[in-house]
């Protein structure tokens, strides 16, 4: 990360586009993940709203945003779907519609890079290794 | 100085410090996770005092509209008064009407004993003198003089049964509320518009459909009814009179089973709403009613493309079975954050 003030440099997320993005990002996100039936049963929530939440603040988190969970976090918070079969095939499917809903967005390939990078950051922690 | 009143106790803010951070800073237990604005597990509402719009970001227009905020978001300026947890006040009312509006739906008309604010499409917690309490949806508009509710007879309903066979008109009982977030809020006029409910989904629909119109909505407006058969449906020489004055109201009244005469659709309500909506996005839509149909619909028109921001879906949950005599469930699945 530039810690060099003479040069502007935006962050990830900055670049990315910062919160508008994200709300942009999150119908488009979740419409992928609930079509997707490796998946979708991982995400059936009365709650849409909540459920919804919960999908903003994974964006935001893997785009280099505010509100960091820590690997514990993701780890305690994964735990009980690990139990219900979460695996491999599972975690890049989601990955792969994190990259195609970035995409859709028109977020340059290096960025969606980055994010995806992040977000394999959090995959032992996300699969209970 | 910035301060917030939460249950009653003031707390001072100290500079840039938001609201959740004071509080806990304090020892008072908030809900509240990613602290970034995200998650909403920290919403509250504020009653008295500016919230700063940055504290609204990503809110619903209606949770917005009801002063609800993110705490961990909110840096007020001056002072904030939350509304304190389930510190809801009654207000008594009178029955002044009940009023058949088919063999199976009542319309109970009240006038509550003060000013009783809520917006078209919000529910209200009725209570009987014995503390039985169950919900219903407000059909009237607030402008009206009296509340007016669509009761739906259960069978062996507690409440339902008292307002069809006992109640009388000079009757006592008491409001709580309003609550809910299936509202009108205008600013996009020509936005369209998609009602569909079931049974007594109607009279919220009834209510904001009337409340768009008074507002000046232009966009075109569709509004579907659904019953098992026709004799489940009402209102609808009032609701064909709507169509005829304003041309905007499309109202497709549809039953699961039946002859499709004198403007019945028969069928499945979903099918008839793709038939007639196939490309949702962009819309609003209000889903109010049987509760299983009302979540079924609101996932398949936010997978259609419906913004899920613009979906005011309000769930129709029967009341539990009591356990105690004289002891009376409120239940709501309606889409305000928990």
């Amino acid at each position: 990360m530039s810690t060099d003030v003479a040069k502007k440099s935006s962050s990830l997320y900055e670049q990315i586009g910062g919160e508008p993005a994200m709300e942009a990002a999150v119908d488009l996100f979740y419409r992928k993940v609930l079509s997707d039936e490796r998946i979708s049963h991982f995400f059936e929530d009365v709650d849409m709203e909540r459920q919804a939440a919960k999908q903003k603040a994974f964006l935001t988190m893997v785009c280099g945003g505010p509100g960091a969970y820590s690997g514990k976090d993701m780890r305690k918070g994964h735990a009980h779907l690990v139990e219900r079969g979460l695996n491999e095939t599972h975690f890049n499917a989601v990955a792969e519609h994190l990259a195609a809903t970035l995409h859709s967005l028109g977020v340059a390939q290096p960025l969606v890079d980055q994010v995806l990078a992040i977000a394999e950051g959090a995959r032992a922690d996300v699969l209970n290794r | 100085m910035a301060s917030v009143k939460h249950e009653g106790q003031w707390y001072g803010l100290d500079e840039g410090e938001s609201v959740l951070d004071g509080l806990l800073r304090r020892g008072v237990e908030v809900p509240h996770s990613c602290r970034a604005g995200a998650c909403q597990s920290c919403l509250m509402r504020a009653d008295r005092g500016e919230v700063p719009a940055k504290a609204q970001v990503g809110l619903k227009e209606t949770l917005k509209a009801r002063g609800y905020f993110l705490a961990c978001a909110c840096q007020p300026e001056g002072e904030l008064e939350v509304a304190g947890t389930g510190a809801e006040l009654r207000v008594p009312a009178r029955i002044t009407a009940l009023e058949r509006l088919s063999d199976s739906v009542l319309c109970v008309r009240l006038r509550p004993e003060r000013a009783f604010e809520y917006r078209a499409g919000q529910y209200v917690s009725l209570l009987r003198g014995d503390g039985l309490a169950r919900s219903y949806s407000l059909a009237s508009q607030p402008h009206e003089d009296m509340l007016a509710l669509h009761v739906r007879r259960i069978a062996g309903g507690r409440m339902s049964g008292w307002l069809f066979d006992e109640a009388r008109p000079g009757d006592g009982v008491e409001l709580q509320g309003p609550a809910g977030e299936c509202f009108y809020v205008p600013g996009r006029p020509e936005q369209p518009l998609l009602l569909a409910g079931t049974g007594t989904g109607l009279a919220p629909l009834y209510g904001i459909l009337q409340d768009a119109l008074a507002r000046g909505h232009t966009g075109p407006i569709w509004l579907f009814h659904g019953a098992l058969e026709a004799s489940g449906l009402y209102l609808v020489d009032a609701l064909r009179a709507l169509q005829s004055r304003y041309t905007q109201l499309q109202y497709r009244p549809c039953v699961l089973s039946g002859q499709e005469r004198g403007g019945l659709t028969v069928g499945a309500l979903d099918t008839a709403i793709k038939e007639a909506c196939p490309r949702p996005a962009g819309w609003r839509a209000f889903l109010c009613g049987d509760p299983a149909l009302v979540l079924s619909l609101r996932k398949k028109l936010f997978l259609a493309g419906l913004a899920l921001k613009d979906i005011h879906a309000d769930a129709f949950l029967p009341s539990s079975p009591p356990s105690q005599a004289g002891a009376g469930v409120m239940s709501r699945a309606s889409n305000a954050s928990r």
